[in-house]
């Protein structure tokens, strides 16, 4: 047989109604995001400030209100922005009175990077709190920095004298094996999250050396702050 | 434009295909990606489930509504662009109800764009129904999916942590097997409910096999 199958003629859609539809709804998609983003904007903002704030407090005990200020190279500043350097909290008491300030670390951990927020109390120069901001670590293992007490307690007054010249720690803070903490600058490791563990001790060492002798020729301005 | 296939009526199989039938976890076996990774609790399985339902409720919708003005060629990055739309607004709300959810979902909230669930749906679905049996349809899926994930965040936290949406279960003897929190208890928990899945539904085939021999044998005779 030698039937020649007939094809149903297919119309090929015009390209200006592809565009066309594509456009409308790529506008009608723009206009909803820009509405939810609009409308979101300030529920996500006070939850970010709401968990910071929660956390500042929270590594600097007694404390009951903050300041965001700026080390730059001038000394000093209010956080505003467009000003670069390191940022850090001051924690203040209901008198006023300087308890300690706050300041973000960060490290490679076992999955990702680990985000810490520590206290410094500059009347003992030693840290007095620590929080993980922001860890992707394995659940029931490397996750023991956020939830094992006892690894916790390492940071209730973990030494951070700096050294005679003021450049720099008096001693490095180490996390050292879980049962072998000898000195006032180490921390108890855990037994199983010994990556997470011993990144905590690498970044904060890193964070105070980097931002304590920095800070401590301008104490006197952050104390005295109205 | 697309096929235009008769819309029949809104009946309860319409709802329950995408609790039982057509299953989209434990039948057709989609989003396995967050189905593995978010459901080491119920707190983040019930999170994910909702989001992924709110998604294909939406994205289904405006695709159903849309779906005699969208020239075939263009089909698809229309749908990906509608559903991504919708990912969005979901990330923010969630930013905006609770960060620690939001912290804890990860990158799988924005992965929710190539979860195959939702671009399935409105390829194989709301682009060939109406806006009512697709928003019902599209229900069924959402809530097949979400107690699907709920099944393996529950065993899966109670296992691994002894708790239930953080409550302790178990006395302070029940020392947690960790590794259901880990990777490989996904897989093992996955695995194990797509086993009791699976004998269900070949003991209701074999059931059904009987009876009709039986009718068949009471008929020759």
């Amino acid at each position: 047989m030698n039937e020649s199958v007939i094809q149903p003629e297919v119309r090929a859609t015009p390209s200006h109604r592809l565009i066309g539809t594509l456009g409308l709804i790529a506008l009608l998609s723009g206009l909803l995001v820009v509405s939810v983003f609009e409308f979101t904007r300030p529920y996500i903002e006070k939850n970010h400030r709401v968990a910071l704030e929660r956390a500042v407090f929270e590594v600097i005990p007694g404390a009951v209100a903050r300041r965001e200020f700026v080390l730059t190279e001038r000394g000093v500043e209010p956080a505003a922005p467009g000003i670069a350097g390191i940022v850090f909290h001051a924690g203040y008491d209901a008198a006023g009175g300087l308890r300690g300030v706050a300041a973000v670390a960060a490290g490679r951990g076992y999955a990702d990077v680990i985000r810490v927020l520590y206290g410094y109390d500059p009347d003992c120069a030693c840290i007095v709190g620590m929080k993980v901001l922001e860890s992707k670590e394995t659940p029931g293992l490397g996750d023991k920095i956020i939830t094992d007490a006892r690894f916790r307690a390492n940071f209730e007054r973990l030494d951070a004298r700096l050294n005679a010249a003021g450049d720099g720690l008096a001693n490095a803070i180490v996390t050292v094996r879980q049962g072998n903490r000898h000195e006032a600058w180490e921390i108890d490791g855990i037994s199983g999250a010994t990556i997470s563990s011993v990144a905590i001790g690498r970044m904060l060492n890193a964070g105070a050396h980097d931002l304590l002798p920095r800070l401590r020729p301008h104490l006197d301005a952050i104390r005295n702050v109205e | 434009m697309n096929a235009k296939t008769p819309d029949k009526s809104i009946t309860a199989d319409t709802f329950l295909r995408g609790l039982w039938r057509e299953n989209p976890v434990f039948v057709m076996l989609l989003g396995m990606c967050p189905v593995l990774a978010v459901t080491n609790s119920v707190a983040n399985a019930l999170a994910m489930g909702l989001a992924t339902t709110f998604v294909l409720l939406c994205s289904s919708t405006l695709v159903s509504l849309l779906r005699r003005h969208i020239p075939k060629e263009v089909r698809i990055a229309s749908y990906i662009v509608i559903i991504a739309s919708f990912v969005t607004v979901v990330d923010y709300i969630i930013q905006a109800v609770s960060l620690e959810i939001y912290n804890a979902l990860g990158a799988f909230i924005q992965l929710i764009v190539v979860n195959c669930i939702i671009l399935g749906r409105a390829e194989s679905y709301a682009s060939r129904h109406r806006v009512s049996k697709t928003l019902v349809n599209s229900l069924g899926m959402g809530a097949g999916f979400t107690i699907a994930l709920l099944c393996l965040g529950s065993v899966r936290e109670l296992l691994g942590a002894g708790t239930l949406l953080g409550q302790p279960v178990f006395g302070a003897a029940f020392e947690p097997w960790v590794i259901m929190l880990l990777p490989p208890g996904g897989f093992f928990v996955l695995g194990a409910w797509l086993l009791l899945f699976a004998w269900i539904k070949e003991r209701q085939d074999r059931r059904q096999r009987e009876a009709a021999n039986l009718e068949a044998r009471a008929h020759a005779g």
